[in-house]
């Protein structure tokens, strides 16, 4: 029975997967925001590569980290808001399929597009890999840290834009969002915190989880902490979606 | 059967449908009328299940659309006001996308998206980027997008607005064709479109259902009152007194006469021969009838009536 239920839920979630997915390339939007993210992430890292000298791509993470800050508002910015302001979502919503799964089918697509664009980066380990000895693990622990906060990015920008129907509005507070989670676990904010403030602080932004996977500690605290958000967002827009039945 | 009982809906404050009951009858074409405002597309969304009701109920087949919203959308073809389409896409590349998310088995899907492209005209059109489409097209491909799955119910959201004339007629016609087999309910504030297509007729305006039937019975319903104009040479203050003394005149309003002593009147009959009844007064007082025409309300008439506020 409930193998039943989840298959009907793949098979009402992969059309508009897809739908979203060839969309992406539909627009010029994502090409432009490829090309700038390979090229600023591999000019930057590159640049200071051969200075250092150490074959390892710690410092193409934290440039990852930052490049995030807008690359994942770009990518969810339309998700929403477009399909208000076009009127789309009525057809969407009166479509035999539930809101998590039409929730669950734009983040996915997000997701994959985000996968995808990073599938272009490994031309970086592989470059690297030739030139020195790399270490496998954590150029892998790596990947995993940035899809994981990828994922609670996308799903975060996506219960942004399904707050407005401006496009626009969507990727600024999206990133506006995101970079006050991204800062307050910095030392520069943290200084000025006291006590169980500054551990709050230091738990909920993302930084610090981050910093520690790629450093390759796999902590379980840091993987909870990235799936519980992006549970969270993705149940807090399938809310939102829902909102227009509340009576 | 479609059952909508004490339908209100509130937006913030404003009442945007006031406690509204209808039926629609299986295989029945019902033409929901209305000035722009009066609450159509608000009824439409709600029964469609995109909004959800403020009180009040609407069942299809004695499920409640709220609760059993899954099912009932399964069920229901839905063309809303706006036309939304994805417009990167291709024609057939969208229709073939709406019969994957309405789950028509993928070995029907090619042959459900040519039906379509064939039932609605679209055969040069099916290469094309929607975005490219002219209007009357891009609403035939709406069409085609709310028939696709062959739904038991089909609700239009103003079908026919933007096209031209030709395309009103050949869109009607592929209403009535399918009309046959599927209840429709369609909005619309053209007229003649009631006439031409529907089987039955509820007018709503300020979210309050005001008249329903079929065309001929709402056209009906004010036969009895006959309003006879005419002209007269005679008396003013005496044509007036004498005429409001017939049990059977309900009200004589005066308009513009020609000079002196002609007078116009548009006489109210409630029952009876009003043309009748006039002549016979004029001859009684030695009248001179200069003019005289009687008007039927018409289905124009009765919605004006219906949809203005009086005085």
């Amino acid at each position: 029975m409930n193998l039943k239920l989840v298959k009907e839920s793949i098979s009402n979630i992969y059309p508009i997967f897809k739908r979203e997915f060839i969309s992406f390339f539909n627009s010029p939007i994502a090409y432009i925001f490829v090309a700038v993210f390979l090229i600023a992430t591999n000019w930057l890292f590159f640049s200071g590569f051969f200075l250092i000298g150490q074959a390892n791509m710690r410092s193409w993470f934290g440039l990852v980290s930052w490049l995030f800050l807008f690359l994942a508002p770009a990518i969810t910015m339309r998700s929403w808001a477009d399909e208000k302001k076009s009127g789309t979502i009525e057809f969407l919503l009166t479509l035999p399929i539930r809101d998590f799964e039409v929730v669950l089918a734009k983040f996915l697509s997000c997701l994959a597009f985000l996968i995808i664009v990073l599938t272009f980066s490994l031309t970086i380990p592989i470059t690297i890999g030739s030139l020195g000895d790399i270490d496998t693990g954590i150029v892998i622990a790596g990947y995993v840290g940035v899809i994981l906060m990828g994922a609670m990015y996308l799903s975060l920008g996506l219960f942004i834009s399904s707050l407005t129907r401006n496009q626009v509005v969507a990727f600024l507070i999206s990133l506006a969002v995101l970079f006050s989670l991204f800062i307050i676990g910095s030392n520069n904010v943290l200084v000025f915190l006291q006590g169980p403030f500054a551990s709050l602080a230091s738990f909920l932004s993302t930084t610090t989880h981050f910093n520690s996977i790629i450093k390759g500690i796999f902590d379980s605290r840091d993987i909870i902490y990235y799936l519980s958000f992006t549970a969270l967002f993705l149940y807090l827009n399938s809310q939102i979606i829902g909102s227009r039945n509340w009576r | 059967m479609i059952s909508i009982q004490n339908l209100t809906k509130k937006y913030s404050e404003i009442k945007a449908l006031d406690k509204v009951s209808f039926e629609i009858r299986n295989g029945e074409v019902l033409g929901f009328l209305g000035p722009n405002g009066a609450g159509k597309s608000t009824a439409m969304k709600i029964i469609t299940g995109f909004l959800a009701p403020t009180e009040g109920t609407v069942k299809v087949n004695d499920l409640d659309v709220v609760d059993n919203s899954f099912l009932i959308r399964k069920k229901v073809g839905y063309l809303p006001e706006t036309n939304p389409l994805y417009t990167d896409m291709k024609v057939y590349e969208y229709l073939n996308f709406v019969a994957q998310a309405r789950q028509i088995p993928k070995s029907e899907r090619k042959k459900a998206t040519k039906r379509m492209i064939d039932i609605c005209g679209l055969s040069d059109m099916a290469e094309k980027i929607i975005d490219q489409l002219s209007k009357g097209y891009r609403q035939r491909v709406g069409l085609a997008q709310a028939m696709i799955h062959d739904p038991d119910i089909l609700v239009m959201d103003e079908p026919t607005s933007g096209l031209d004339p030709n395309q009103i007629v050949e869109i009607r016609d592929l209403i009535k064709k399918i009309g046959e087999k599927k209840t429709i309910i369609l909005s619309t504030h053209i007229l003649p479109e009631v006439t031409a297509t529907c089987s039955r007729v509820v007018i709503i305006n300020n979210g309050k259902i005001v008249a329903q039937g079929t065309s001929d019975e709402l056209t009906a319903g004010a036969k009895g009152k006959e309003i006879i104009y005419i002209k007269i040479r005679g008396d003013k203050g005496i044509i007036r007194q004498r005429l409001n003394e017939y049990y059977q005149v309900k009200n004589v309003k005066e308009y513009t006469g020609e000079g002196k002593d002609i007078h116009a009147f548009a006489v109210e009959v409630a029952e009876g021969n009003g043309r009748e009844l006039v002549y016979k007064a004029c001859v009684s007082n030695n009248w001179i009838l200069l003019e005289m025409y009687r008007k039927q309300e018409n289905l124009e008439d009765v919605f004006r009536r219906l949809t203005t506020k009086e005085e």
